[in-house]
């Protein structure tokens, strides 16, 4: 019995570890390794030709408050697109998951999933047309509405952002409302309450997870956005994500291009954690006294 | 603009370029382009006289292996010259269009680009070669590369330490675009084209994404040399972009799109792009600065570690054709600095003031300098300012 017992368990333990290998190896060589890199960049100096020069200096960390717009800009613009995105999507998902005709619903989630089956890239180049002066405004022009502009201006971004990440909360929020069990429901409308109460008390707080990933998947991709800003924005609503292209890509100032990563880091880390600590902490314990 | 000097030559400049630009958009078959403008019978005399002018045959290129990484400048070739090139060799090109040096060299300093060919501009050869980022030419395998027809004030960067690394593609000034039907003003220097940025045009100029035509422009508004890696000059212009930031319509290099959708009405400008956006919009005009501006030429080199070498050499030989040559102005409008594609052009090309400044403004320019590409405070600043 004894030996049955420590043989599974051995068996066990053998699986485990050749099961979570290649994730840890990964994990090692992708992850953490560039990041040390990258955090050891971040103290050298530039070598006089760019690139990494070695050293050991705190002066890319004091160069920072240089970047400030720049993080300004993100620190902006990742919560209000965030916070955009699901005020449009959170009416989208419920209506896909509860309200439309099962016959359609294939059909319509297939469009919003169509748009990734082409580049991000291109699509936001494509936005570049409607929003210039040949686009929107022309029509805007033609209706007696003179002199408007769109492109490169931060609402430009803003529309770049909703368009580019919206399937991203729609997915995650659709998914929870989908699954939630219409019995709920049916109690919570025996029990006396309105719908909105319903809404309030059982539906909202049941999709909450899927609210939860959704915000931290859209949040987490635009701190790190670069292109949107890019090219709906000019070049003039100029993200953290764009101070590091720059300075890896034009100016090849690596050691400051890598404190500025690891601070983007560090705020991310922080960020997330309190995040996680308001949102997902607060629903566990609802769903446990759910269930 | 006036043309009153193109009122007696067999044909205008600008109907040459309508031909040109009707040509290049299919409208009109090639034989009727040659006819009308001239330059097939210019080709078939060439052709005659020198046989190795005449288009190569696909076996002159034997095997060259199947494809070809290229990295260049946007607007800047004929896909018709491309899609031949891969009709006579079999080798696709994958294109990569770049907006700046210094983002050609930040990724080749980093490593591992796969890159075989592609197009620097003269002040980045002597920064390469120090890197050992780029490979001396054997110039027997570019039979199509003549020494003797480059115009040395263009081609001489192509040699370092006694060495050629390059082949001269194109030559070219740096001044800006403006459209005449929003701004009235006529801005004729670099001093005023940030005046009329901060005032009369605010919100529709164009800067490059670029540190040294943009630092220079600012440079040259402020009485400095384009060129300057002076700390204080540099902190001068500086401030001077930042305070124009918010009158900026945009900071790209890739300023064709905001000019013709008619978002922007000014943009620094490289003078083949002007030429194109001339062509297409009369109201646009190229303006030297009275106070200066950049000439330029920029050249084909062939990376350290080019994976398809031999297609490399075929490629480079291909596009030194003259005949390929007279059909690449066709598509981007730089001039070569190569005397048998010169002869080849029709004769009052040699007078249009885009391609060829007048002497007085040609004085002024400055070829840029190796030290700015490498140069830490320039690259900090263009940084700056775009963060601002």
């Amino acid at each position: 019995m004894a030996a049955t017992v420590r043989g599974v368990s051995s068996r066990g333990s053998w699986l485990t570890v050749a099961l979570l290998t290649p994730t840890t190896v990964w994990f090692l060589v992708m992850l953490v390794m560039p990041l040390i890199v990258v955090v050891i960049f971040s103290f050298g100096e530039r070598s006089p030709l760019g690139g990494y020069g070695g050293g050991f200096t705190f002066e890319q960390y004091a160069n920072l408050p240089s970047r400030f717009t720049a993080f300004k800009n993100t620190m902006t613009y990742a919560p209000l697109g965030t916070i955009v995105c699901l005020l449009i999507a959170y009416p989208l998902a419920y209506y896909l998951a509860v309200k439309v005709d099962p016959r359609w619903k294939l059909l319509l989630l297939v469009l919003v999933i169509v748009p990734f089956w082409t580049s991000l890239l291109i699509r936001t180049y494509a936005w570049i047309f409607i929003l210039g002066g040949r686009g929107i405004p022309a029509l805007l022009e033609f209706i007696g509405i003179e002199g408007v502009r769109l492109i490169n201006t931060p609402g430009a971004v803003v529309v770049g952002i909703i368009y580019g990440y919206l399937p991203l909360m729609v997915f995650p929020i659709f998914v929870s409302l989908e699954k939630l069990d219409k019995q709920f429901l049916e109690a919570s409308n025996d029990l006396g309450s309105t719908p909105f109460r319903t809404f309030l008390q059982v539906t909202l707080p049941l999709s909450m997870p899927g609210v939860a990933t959704g915000c931290m998947l859209v949040f987490i991709l635009l701190m790190g956005e670069f292109l949107i800003p890019a090219f709906l924005g000019g070049g003039k609503v100029f993200f953290i994500g764009n101070a590091l292209v720059d300075l890896f890509l034009q100016s090849r100032n690596w050691p400051f291009g890598s404190a500025v990563a690891v601070t983007l880091v560090v705020i991310m880390l922080v960020t997330v954690s309190l995040y996680m600590r308001f949102t997902m902490g607060g629903k566990t314990g609802r769903d446990v006294s759910i269930m | 603009m006036t043309r009153k000097h193109y009122d007696n030559a067999p044909i205008s400049a600008e109907k040459f370029m309508n031909e040109l630009w009707r040509y290049k958009r299919g409208s009109v078959s090639r034989r009727h382009f040659l006819g009308v403008t001239g330059l097939g019978t210019a080709m078939a005399v060439m052709a005659a006289a020198v046989p190795g002018l005449a288009p190569r045959k696909a076996h002159a290129y034997g095997e060259v292996g199947d494809k070809l990484i290229f990295s260049t400048w946007p607007n800047y070739h004929n896909p018709v010259n491309i899609e031949e090139f891969t009709a006579n060799t079999g080798v696709n090109v994958q294109i990569n269009a770049f907006g700046s040096n210094e983002e050609m060299l930040a990724k080749l300093q980093a490593g591992a680009t796969g890159w075989d060919v592609f197009v620097p501009t003269n002040y980045t050869i002597t920064n390469y070669v120090a890197l050992d980022l780029i490979q001396e030419l054997d110039l027997t395998r570019l039979p199509n590369h003549d020494p003797s027809a480059q115009n040395p004030l263009f081609a001489d960067p192509a040699t370092v330490n006694g060495k050629v690394y390059a082949v001269l593609k194109n030559w070219g000034t740096t001044g800006f675009i403006v459209n005449t039907t929003n701004i009235k003003s006529g801005p004729k220097s670099w001093k005023d084209f940030f005046e009329v940025t901060m005032g009369e045009g605010s919100g529709h100029t164009i800067v490059h994404d670029y540190q040294l035509t943009t630092i220079g422009a600012a440079l040259l508004a402020l009485g400095y040399s384009f060129n300057s890696i002076d700390a204080g000059e540099l902190a001068a212009a500086e401030k001077l972009l930042i305070e124009s930031k918010p009158h900026l319509f945009a900071i790209t290099s890739d300023y064709q799109p905001g000019m013709r959708s008619g978002d922007a009405w000014m943009s620094i400008c490289w003078n083949g792009d002007a030429l194109q956006l001339n062509t297409d919009f009369p109201e646009m005009e190229y303006v030297i600065g009275t106070d200066g501006g950049e000439i330029w030429s920029d050249f084909y080199c062939i990376t350290k570690d080019a994976p398809h070498l031999e297609a490399a050499y075929a490629f480079v030989n291909f596009m030194l054709d003259p005949y390929i040559q007279v059909r690449e102005f066709a598509s981007h409008g730089y001039a070569t600095g190569d005397s048998r594609v010169e002869a080849m052009l029709p004769a009052d090309t040699a007078n249009n003031p885009i391609l060829f400044p007048a002497a007085e403004l040609m004085s002024g320019l400055e070829f840029g300098a190796a030290q700015t590409l490498t140069d830490p405070i320039r690259a900090e600043v263009l940084a700056r300012f775009k963060s601002a």
